[in-house]
């Protein structure tokens, strides 16, 4: 049994769980409004992190494609994505065929 | 007469408004739905198109539509007695604004969550959705030079309030990287935040700053305005996640947190209102009660500014139709709410009809500095903080209101001046460094140029700022009459405030043209001048549109019958 026993047990709980609902809609209230840009600042940061994964293959030279080159495989579907999302139907690199 | 009076009087014919006419207008003109799938579940993507708990919804659009605007207008429009902007405020968000913030969501809602720039193209005009475009920009640029020059007067006036103003930057910056780089839960940033904000209050009162009288020969005033732009520059250019987001969060907190307070502290000392109903002595150089106390309220009754946020975002995220009764008509209603409060601490926050008359001693003089004397007052009495840091208190609070307001739409401005680029072919426009810089240098041709060197010329661009807000208004109200012909509705519920907010903006563009050429205000005689052609365009627009549905109704009743 705790040192408050039962009866401050519940209203630990209780308490607990209003402190959740609270974060819950303040987070909420936080986020809503900013869904879109923050889902831009996202998708910027991480085609920058692509082209310096795929700089190599782009001749542009890289000394950390040693340890980039096992992220490709993982990159590759959003490689894909970001080609369409350019304008491009294919991939425009040779050695990399998505599609 | 007692400040509890005007606000049970005000606060209750508000919510009657929301009880009986909203209900009115929700069940029998608008005819909402509660079956209807809106864009938020036919489009829901989990960015821009979330379905959101409403009460979480109308949180939002509460905060993003109120500002310093309603609580400056209000202030400035009390030199002609409270009565009129009593009366405008109350009966204006009754039938005007709550009935204009609730439409724009319906109308956004029912066309696939556009905005109302876009329906303005759609439903009414492409020609019209160009004076759309302009009337926006005109009202960015004045927002922000005036709001410029309001925030380095408070920061003059209020050297104690310099260290808490800009440590809400520092705490929104900590909140920013707290939440998105450590993931860290919101409710303990909140309120330890919370906490500091309101500590450092003391350590400003204890370090009060103020700027060099002469620096390169400009005086405190252009000093502050200079960095307030260069900051807003740098701002607008951050990471949203970084400054934008977590500042707007809290000035949220802190709008309801000074709402409450203000409410509570006007009920408990309950202070006599000293300010004349009527004020029949007004200074020499006020310009006429009709039709300027209606754009000097502004956003007090009614805004066009709403309608963008309401069909901008609000109306991508609402849950149900019928929830765009409680989101959009009590959003406004909350605006009304503020303006109510601007209103009683101007009148009732002094302690004598000469220290009133002393304040509103000339036209633009009442303003965001009167709100503070006369709502720290109230403050102090009703709650026993010590009359200073209330002061200071209210000063951080309404420049927190103002910058935020300022950093959005200076990225807003900067958005419209890259579009622009991309539109004509200008590529230089359409980087962000450079479409910053035309934005802010815009706002500072303003801000000087209306004011001279001294650059305090922000409350002669404020009943022009009204003009142009009302404008777009009466743009969304055109929308909406426009959508209700279409349907076979009763239009007059929207078309009748329409008339009223353009033919007021109209007349009141013409009074100040004359006032602002004789006293040589040539930069502002050629934004009246642009405001006036505006107006006159968007009469005309409306009544082709409306003409054309009515015609179209008639001929397709006409074959139906036959």
């Amino acid at each position: 049994m705790s040192p408050t026993g039962p009866r401050g047990d519940r209203l630990l709980a209780v308490i607990g769980r209003w402190a959740r609902t609270a974060g819950d809609l303040l987070s909420e209230y936080y986020q809503a409004p900013y869904r879109r840009a923050v889902a831009q600042a996202r998708r910027d940061q991480d085609d920058l992190f692509m082209i310096l994964v795929f700089s190599d293959l782009m001749g542009v030279p890289n000394p950390a494609t040693y340890f980039t080159l096992e992220l490709q495989p993982v990159l590759l579907e959003r490689f894909h994505e970001w080609h369409t999302r350019m304008g491009m139907a294919h991939s425009p690199l040779e050695g990399l065929k998505c599609c | 007469m007692t400040a509890a009076v005007l606000v049970i009087v005000g606060l209750g014919a508000m919510l009657l408004g929301y009880r009986f006419y909203s209900k009115f207008i929700a069940e029998k003109i608008y005819r909402l739905d509660p079956g209807f799938r809106t864009p938020a579940h036919a489009m829901r993507d989990d960015v821009d198109y979330v379905p959101t708990n409403r009460i979480v919804l109308w949180g939002h659009h509460f905060t993003a539509v109120a500002g310093a605007a309603p609580i400056v207008g209000p202030a400035v429009a009390v030199i002609w007695g409270w009565g009129p902007a009593f009366l405008w405020v109350v009966l204006g968000t009754i039938f005007f604004s709550g009935v204009h913030d609730f439409g724009a969501i319906w109308a956004s809602v029912r066309n696939r969550g556009q905005s109302i720039g876009a329906l303005t193209g759609d439903v009414v005009s492409q020609r019209s959705r160009v004076v759309f475009m302009v009337v926006i920009f005109l009202l960015l640029l004045m927002v922000n030079a005036v709001f410029a020059v309001i925030m380095a007067t408070e920061l003059m006036g209020t050297p104690s309030s310099v260290i808490p103003v800009w440590s809400a930057i520092a705490v929104a910056l900590v909140i920013g990287v707290l939440i998105y780089k450590m993931g860290v839960g919101i409710l303990w940033p909140t309120v330890v935040g919370t906490i500091v904000l309101y500590a450092v209050i003391y350590l400003g009162e204890i370090v009060p700053i103020t700027l060099p009288e002469s620096f390169l020969g400009l005086g405190p005033g252009p000093q502050w305005i200079l960095i307030l732009f260069a900051y807003a520059a740098v701002a607008s250019m951050l990471p949203v996640w970084l400054l934008l987001q977590p500042r707007d969060y809290i000035n949220g907190i802190q709008l309801f947190i000074g709402l409450g307070l203000m409410f509570g502290t006007v009920l408990v000392a309950n202070p006599t209102v000293v300010a004349p109903m009527l004020n029949t002595d007004v200074p020499a150089g006020t310009p006429p009660i009709f039709p300027l106390l209606f754009v000097t309220v502004a956003c007090g009754a009614i805004s066009g500014f709403h309608g963008l946020v309401g069909s901008g975002t609000t109306s991508k995220q609402l849950n149900k139709e019928t929830d765009a009764r409680f989101v959009g008509y009590l959003g406004s209603l909350g605006e009304g709410s503020l303006a109510l409060v601007s209103i009683i601490a101007v009148s009732a926050g002094f302690a004598s009809l000469a220290e009133w008359q002393g304040t509103y001693s000339a036209f633009g003089q009442g303003g965001l500095g009167a709100f503070v004397a006369g709502g720290s007052r109230i403050i102090s009495d009703g709650s026993g903080l010590p009359l200073a840091f209330s002061a200071t208190l209210l000063t951080v609070m309404a420049v927190l209101f103002a910058g935020t307001t300022m950093d959005a739409s200076v990225r807003l401005q900067r958005y419209i001046v890259q579009e622009w680029g991309a539109l004509y072919r200008i590529p230089l426009l359409t980087n962000g460094y450079v479409a910053t810089g035309v934005a802010v240098a815009a706002c500072l041709v303003l801000a000087f140029g209306a004011g001279g060197a001294s650059g305090t010329g922000g409350m002669r661009i404020w009943p022009l700022f009204g003009t142009s807000n009302q404008l777009l208004a009466g743009l969304t109200l055109m929308v909406l009459s426009t959508m209700l012909v279409k349907l076979g509705r009763p239009s007059r519920y929207t078309l009748v405030p329409m008339i009223f907010v353009t033919g007021t903006a109209f007349l009141s563009a013409l009074q100040q043209l004359w006032s602002l050429f004789v006293t040589g205000q040539y930069l502002l005689v050629v934004l009246d001048v642009l405001i006036i052609v505006a107006a006159v365009l968007v009469m005309l627009e409306a009544a082709g549109a409306l003409m054309r549905e009515r015609r179209a109704r008639a001929a397709s009743a006409a074959t139906a019958v036959s």
